[in-house]
């Protein structure tokens, strides 16, 4: 058997994108499965609401097992149309500013392969989601990070996005409230980038906002396609994953203008075809009736928040007050080990795991990313371990 | 919502937080939550707190309670309505819970007794032959799925896997 590495019949890009920094730990991770406390994990730890699972079920006994339009259906897209109207005041037609995709995940995939050329550049504000840079480099763009700060709240300036920009600059990826480091940027932050974005004008905003409906802020989410000027050049990728706790039904979404989605949409009926029907089903019942549900979801992440940032913050893990999706990114240098020693001994003495910040990016070294999807009991011994080994290790 | 509200969620779901807890959860000084919870107290907004039991798995020598749904049907007398002989039914120490309710019937009855012939005993003895007591109708509760909105025996095992972030 060759292996991936060595295999010479595989593509050059697909060669090209590097594993997994963290691969390792992952599989350390995955063969002490329970006998860990995993706070490592990026989706939510509850079960989709049975409302929606329950119209998951009746749609398969009514017998709607066949494909869906390819955009998907009409309804849902209507429904789309108008959550995303009323949560976040953002206006597109359903009938062609709107694709139903195979999570979100698809969805980013398709808005790079849909608008890149070769020797493109994507510009990705870090620490960040890992797919934008393998997805840009399947793309055959060229992924271009800015690093952004703790005291600044991991939020993108303009002067870091006038730096980075150059004529191949064609996407600028936004993705907040943020994976890893819980960051979000408020109405006024993304105000500030307009000047740029203006001197700038081919350049096309992909905003991932997965995690729209978790911030803990008072003013909620705010998306830059809801700016002056900024529809006619964004990409806004949503999905039902983290919100309504549907990972595994694979439901996400992209609202762009007509030529874009379009475009997407060439890409995805003959990848993909069409979303899977039955969840689509169970979305638009998800939109329908499931919204006192993510309400319930996000109150519980907002009490483990709060006592997850407080004792880090306490134990001598400086913590910045994240207020968006459901992760901590605190900074371990009182430690003295870089990242990934640091989770890889955490988690062989402790047996607690915590993914090394250094997989988001460079500028993410020195940090480790907590997830509070996980139970409150989970989190307070995950809590009371940590401390005896930063005790332990503190310098 | 307001604070009182807040913690009054919180405690539905754990009634054994300490107020130290409901303040880092809720993120208010622990002193507030000590003096509301006081207040609520005094003003019988918190009547207690107890636990969720599923006694089916209790370790007991005994077997587990019988509970029984005890439907009454009333004739209101003069200058007795309701609440009177509502009254002289609950105020039984086996009687769980008692309703009015709107319907076929008119007080609910929820009793928990160590054995069948407990509840039947006392539906005979003391509900049956009170003056205005029409009929009564009692049914055995076979089966606790879900109690106080917890499912009785939910297998609540993680099974996340370790993908790719
Ligand atoms: C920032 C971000 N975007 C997108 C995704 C992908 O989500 P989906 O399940 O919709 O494909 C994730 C999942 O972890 C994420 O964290």
């Amino acid at each position: 058997m060759r292996t991936l590495e060595e295999s010479s019949r595989l593509s050059d890009k697909v060669k090209n994108i590097k594993p997994s920094a963290i691969r390792k730990f992952f599989d350390l991770a995955n063969e002490m499965k329970g006998q860990v406390i995993s706070l490592s994990i990026g989706e939510p730890d509850f079960v989709t609401p049975w409302v929606i699972r329950e119209a998951g079920i009746y749609s398969l006994e009514k017998g709607y097992t066949h494909y869906s339009p390819n955009t998907g259906y009409m309804n849902l897209r209507r429904d789309i149309a108008r959550y995303m109207y009323e949560r976040f005041g953002l206006s597109y037609q359903p009938d062609e500013e709107i694709l139903v995709t195979v999570g979100g995940s698809e969805a980013i995939d398709l808005a790079f392969r849909a608008i890149l050329n070769p020797g493109d550049e994507v510009i990705v504000p870090e620490p960040s989601f890992v797919a934008y840079n393998s997805l840009a480099v399947m793309a055959g763009a060229t992924p271009v990070s800015i690093a952004t700060k703790p005291e600044e709240g991991f939020r993108l300036k303009p002067e870091a996005l006038e730096a980075a920009i150059t004529e191949k600059s064609k996407i600028l990826v936004l993705a907040y409230p943020n994976n890893p480091t819980g960051g979000i940027m408020p109405r006024e932050d993304l105000e500030a980038l307009l000047p740029v974005l203006e001197k700038h004008p081919e350049l096309i905003v992909v905003s991932d906002e997965l995690y729209a409906e978790l911030t803990y802020s008072a003013d909620s989410h705010c998306s830059i396609a809801a700016l002056p000027g900024m529809h006619e050049r964004s990409v806004v990728i949503g999905g039902f994953s983290k919100a309504f706790a549907m990972t595994g039904w694979r439901l996400g979404f992209a609202l762009a203008p007509k030529d874009i989605i379009g475009g997407m949409n060439k890409i995805h009926q003959y990848g993909i075809m069409s979303a899977p029907t039955t969840a689509q089903y169970g979305a638009l019942t998800a939109l329908r009736e499931a919204y006192p549900e993510v309400q319930r979801m996000k109150e519980a992440y907002n009490q483990r928040r709060r006592v997850l940032i407080r004792r880090l913050n306490a134990i001598g893990l400086d913590c910045f007050e994240a207020e968006g999706a459901f992760y901590a990114f605190p900074n371990i240098a009182c430690c003295g080990m870089d990242s990934n020693t640091f989770c890889e001994t955490l988690l062989a003495e402790e047996q607690v795991a915590v993914i090394p910040g250094v997989a988001f990016g460079e500028c993410g070294e020195g940090f480790v990313r907590i997830s509070y999807a996980a139970s409150m009991d989970n989190i307070k011994e995950a809590l009371r371990r940590l401390e005896r080994f930063v005790n332990k290790y503190r310098e | 919502m307001s604070r009182k509200e807040e913690i009054l969620h919180l405690l539905e779901e754990d009634s054994r937080l300490s107020s130290a807890e409901i303040a880092e959860r809720l993120g208010y000084d622990e002193e507030d939550i000590v003096v509301d919870m006081a207040e609520m107290t005094a003003d019988k907004v918190i009547l207690g707190y107890t636990a969720v039991i599923n006694w089916e798995k209790a370790d007991s020598r005994h077997d587990a309670p019988v509970d029984a749904l005890i439907e009454v049907n009333i004739t209101p007398q003069r200058g007795m309505g309701f609440d009177k002989i509502a009254k002289r039914i609950y105020s039984f120490p086996q009687v769980k819970d008692c309703y009015l309710m709107s319907g076929g019937y008119d007080l609910l009855v929820v009793m928990k007794a160590r054995t069948l012939k407990e509840v039947a005993n006392f539906v005979f003895d003391k509900i049956a032959p009170m003056d205005s007591v029409v009929s009564t109708q009692t049914h055995f509760i076979l089966r606790h799925y879900k109690s106080h909105g917890i499912i009785m025996n939910e297998n609540e095992e993680d099974n996340r896997e370790a993908v790719v972030l």
